[in-house]
């Protein structure tokens, strides 16, 4: 909950390479619409005071209820025979004031509740959250007409009315996102800085949390102000004579059959000020949104976009073996073109052998793997060249649903951490069922027997008691073993690991390691085992690819590479790598290496 | 004094999370995260705490630090009674010792400039004029090897190692006697790690600090570290010089710890794990 906001800081910051907020908020039409109709209401009503206009509240008898294009009276007059356009010019202004006004207040009481709330925890919390789901339940009318009731009707107190009805949705939105930052480590960080909780909360929190507020009270302005009509039509908001949209729909509404436009035109004005500023609030939203700025909300494709320019012819090597790729290349659109993730990468992975992908963050190890069977997100992934062989047939050139039916078929993934891959309200049985019946056309009962044999030939003790289990309820090592019974639903040839250990303890990854090397050796599964960890590769992979940049700077016998490694970035990665029983040796070592700069090798 | 005193001492200490009651819950879970530790840390030593997920050693961390408030037990810091240290206010634990997180990113503010992260501690601890805390920062930047340029930047121009660097930068700002290093390197690039754990070395020499290095990666702990204790269950089940306890572990867990951890050698040596 917390991640987005702070996302939205830093992305913001960023400004330079991504499009600026403005920019994004022209682009959408329809909030730019609402921008500029907003703009000009807002403008002609602060200038009411200059503007050649009647009085408002000078009533004429003998100019009563004069049509619309009339002399001097371009809306025509009311009941009364005031000028109906002097009214809306300053009824509108009165409208915003109040809306506007009410907005900042609960703004403020329901952020400063939420940002209190959300930082003590506990019983304050508590307290102060049920006191606001009470003012959450009680109907907004009802608590309008008991404020009014007890300090009499009157603008002002429509407008506390409408402020305190709309502090529930501030103080629940700041305080979600202010429990969540409030646990972060910048946070303890600067408690241990010296800072005061006051000083926390205003200087370190309420900057993370401000875009929430803002979005928060560009979506409610425009109700508020609905709100502030709704009073005064009532006869609760703005007394007579003053002019303000509701009072004058609410005196317009005797005479809709005789003389239709007195109502119509401030209904048409209420119906103008609330929309822009909903279409104006949704843009902003957007904007501020960087799930949204970044494209990554908007639904991606089945498949990654394929756009090859050329298609290298496959050799016997690749149609002979598992899995082949060649040439590959995989980029991601950006603002200024395409960024290269993957850049023609080839290797070979032969029947029943195990290869390691090794490299840093970053360095297109991943992408590499997504890219075999079209899963990178697209947009904005982009596939731009080359090709990838499984069972000797180009993946690349056969039907999106070909593709999907290697997907988890022919081909399983295993990933980091089961907990994100695994549905959390399905049990683990109903699940690796369900992976099983995605291809294969077998009863619920059957695939339920096949769930429970494969927990058990991932050595999860007790399969029929376990297939009941739900993700949360099981161990980091076990819920990876899940994953690879699943990964195992249909009889795979090929399973792609992609960091499968990173997230265990060290005794649990061992245990995984042995039976992914076990499972390798009974069904004569070739593994493409994709991780950071030189030990990790020594432990489990026949050969091993080191990649770079997108690049594969060494492939070659894991032995050999471990060994005597050719290329100098193999080299400097495995004296990285601090070796048990080296001991202090080790910085010793890194000392002596010659520098390379952080920045240009590796990030 | 400062010689015959341990950095810090904690004797039988205790944390336990939930167990009250509730309004309308009745009594919550109890979980008992340390139990009964006791361990010193010597001045200018580094003690390396090892153990999985789960096995205390960060609450045991947050403890030291003022953090968390233990549920029982005595603990020293540089002499001085941490109850007395806390009564003394939030800022006397912030002088003496500093925490450094596991994950450098999310420890700094997205929305605040490096200077200002950096001034901080400086102002609030230190008390220092903005004259001296604009030079302070410029050194402590130059002591973590990086350009004086950063100050004007936001966390997220940098690095994973980079930003590890500054928030290391930020808990020397406050010139503390001991840092608690939380899994300093694990979010880290290997050939990152391998430079961020020279530095630390280097600092520790430098500013004549007290390392308190929490990991779970036993290479790296044996790097860096003099002695070790090796949390199970909330529990020290063991503490010892570092080569003697890697080379000849007593207890069981320890055994398994060692046994467990990956090893470039193993393909070496021709045999892969089976």
């Amino acid at each position: 909950m917390s991640t987005p906001v702070v996302q939205a800081a830093s992305e913001q910051e960023r400004g330079g390479r991504r499009p600026t907020a403005w920019r994004l908020l022209m682009n959408n039409r329809l909030a730019a619409a609402g921008f500029f109709v907003l703009a000009t209401i807002i403008v002609v009503a602060l200038l009411a005071p200059i503007l050649p206009l009647h009085d408002p509240n000078v009533t004429s008898p003998a100019d009563r209820l004069l049509p619309v294009f009339s002399e001097g009276h371009p809306l025509g007059t009311d009941h009364l025979g005031r000028d109906v356009l002097a009214r809306l010019v300053w009824g509108t202004r009165v409208s915003l004031v109040v809306g506007v006004s009410a907005a900042l207040l609960a703004a403020f009481t329901g952020s400063l509740i939420g940002l209190v709330a959300g930082y003590m925890g506990g019983r304050a919390d508590n307290l102060m959250m049920r006191g606001i789901d009470m003012l959450m339940a009680f109907p907004y009318i009802l608590l309008a007409l008991a404020i009014v009731a007890v300090l009499g009707p009157g603008l002002l107190n429509a407008l506390y009315a409408i402020a305190v009805v709309n502090i529930p949705f501030f103080a629940r939105n700041v305080r979600g996102i202010t429990l969540g930052l409030s646990h972060r480590e910048f946070v303890d960080a600067a408690r241990l800085s010296g800072k005061s909780h006051l000083s926390i909360v205003l200087t370190e929190i309420l900057p993370n949390v401000l875009p929430v507020i803002v979005i928060t009270m560009s979506t409610t302005v425009g109700w508020m102000i609905l709100e502030t009509a709704g009073l005064s039509f009532l006869g609760l908001g703005a007394q007579p004579p003053q002019a303000d949209l509701g009072s004058m729909l609410g005196q317009g509404r005797s005479l809709l059959f005789t003389a239709p436009m007195i109502s119509v035109i401030p209904g048409v004005m209420v119906f103008l000020i609330v929309m822009s500023i909903n279409l104006f609030g949704d843009g902003i939203r957007d904007v501020l949104d960087p799930r949204l700025r970044a494209g990554t909300l908007s639904r991606p494709m089945a498949v990654t976009r394929l756009d090859r320019k050329e298609v290298p012819e496959l050799d016997e090597t690749a149609r002979r073996s598992a899995l082949a790729v060649r040439e590959l290349e995989t980029g991601f659109e950006g603002v200024d073109g395409i960024e290269m993730a993957v850049k023609r990468v080839s290797f070979t992975l032969r029947t029943g052998e195990c290869l390691g992908l090794v490299g840093e963050s970053g360095s297109g190890k991943s992408v590499t793997a997504l890219s075999l069977l079209r899963l990178v997100a697209s947009p904005p992934g982009t596939i731009t060249g080359g090709a990838v062989a499984i069972g000797g047939r180009d993946v690349f050139a056969l039907p999106e649903a070909e593709i999907a039916s290697l997907r988890g078929g022919k081909m399983a993934y295993i990933f980091q951490d089961p907990l994100t891959t695994l549905h959390p309200l399905f049990t683990i049985g109903e699940q690796i069922a369900e992976a099983v019946r995605a291809h294969q056309p077998v009863s619920r009962r059957k695939a339920h027997e096949k769930a429970v044999e494969l927990l058990r030939s991932v050595r999860i003790p007790d399969p029929e008691q376990r297939a009941k289990s739900y993700p949360h309820q099981l161990s980091g090592g076990q819920r990876q073993r899940v994953g690879i019974a699943m990964a195992l639903a249909n009889d795979p040839d090929i399973i792609v690991a992609d960091e499968p250990t990173t997230a265990l303890d060290v005794t649990v990854q061992a245990e995984i390691l042995q039976l992914l090397q076990v499972l390798r050796r009974e069904r004569g599964l070739a593994l493409l085992f994709i991780t950071h960890d030189f030990g990790v590769v020594a432990e489990i992979c026949d050969r091993v690819a080191v990649m770079r940049h997108g690049e594969i700077v060494e492939e070659g016998e894991t032995r050999d590479v471990l060994g005597s490694p050719r290329h100098p970035y193999t080299r400097r990665l495995i004296a990285c790598v601090p070796r048990p029983g080296q001991g202090s040796a080790f910085l010793d070592a890194i000392r002596a290496m010659p520098a390379e700069t952080e920045g240009a090798g590796i990030a | 004094m400062r010689h015959s005193a341990d950095a810090i001492s904690v004797t039988n200490l205790t944390k336990t999370f939930g167990g009250e009651w509730s309004l309308f819950g009745g009594r919550s879970h109890e979980i008992r995260a340390v139990r009964n530790v006791t361990l010193a840390l010597k001045h200018g030593e580094t003690l390396a705490i090892v153990g999985e997920s789960g096995s205390g050693k960060s609450t045991l961390a947050r403890m030291v630090v003022g953090l968390e408030v233990p549920t029982s037990g005595e603990m020293r810091i540089v002499g001085k009674d941490a109850a007395a240290l806390r009564a003394e206010g939030p800022r006397a634990f912030g002088r003496v010792i500093q925490y450094v997180f596991q994950d450098p990113v999310a420890s700094l503010n997205p929305r605040k400039t490096v200077g200002a992260i950096l001034d901080t501690p400086l102002q609030l601890l230190k008390g220092y004029d903005q004259r001296r805390r604009r030079a302070r920062a410029m050194q402590l930047l130059d002591a973590v090897q990086m350009p004086s340029d950063t100050l004007e930047r936001y966390p997220h121009e940098f690095s994973g190692g980079q930003a590890q660097r500054i928030a290391i930068a930020r808990a020397l700002a406050a010139e503390p006697r001991i840092l608690v290093l939380d899994e300093p390197v694990s979010a880290l690039d290997v050939s990152v790690q391998a430079q961020v754990l020279l530095l630390l070395q280097d600092l520790r020499q430098e500013f004549d600090l007290s390392y308190l290095f929490i990991s779970h990666d036993l290479a790296v702990v044996e790097s860096i570290s003099d002695r070790v204790a090796v949390m199970f269950f909330g529990e020290v089940v063991e503490v010892g010089a570092a080569e003697q306890l890697f080379r000849s572990p007593e207890h069981e867990y320890t055994k398994q710890l060692i046994a467990s951890a990956p090893r470039l050698g193993t393909a070496l040596e021709g045999s892969t794990r089976s």
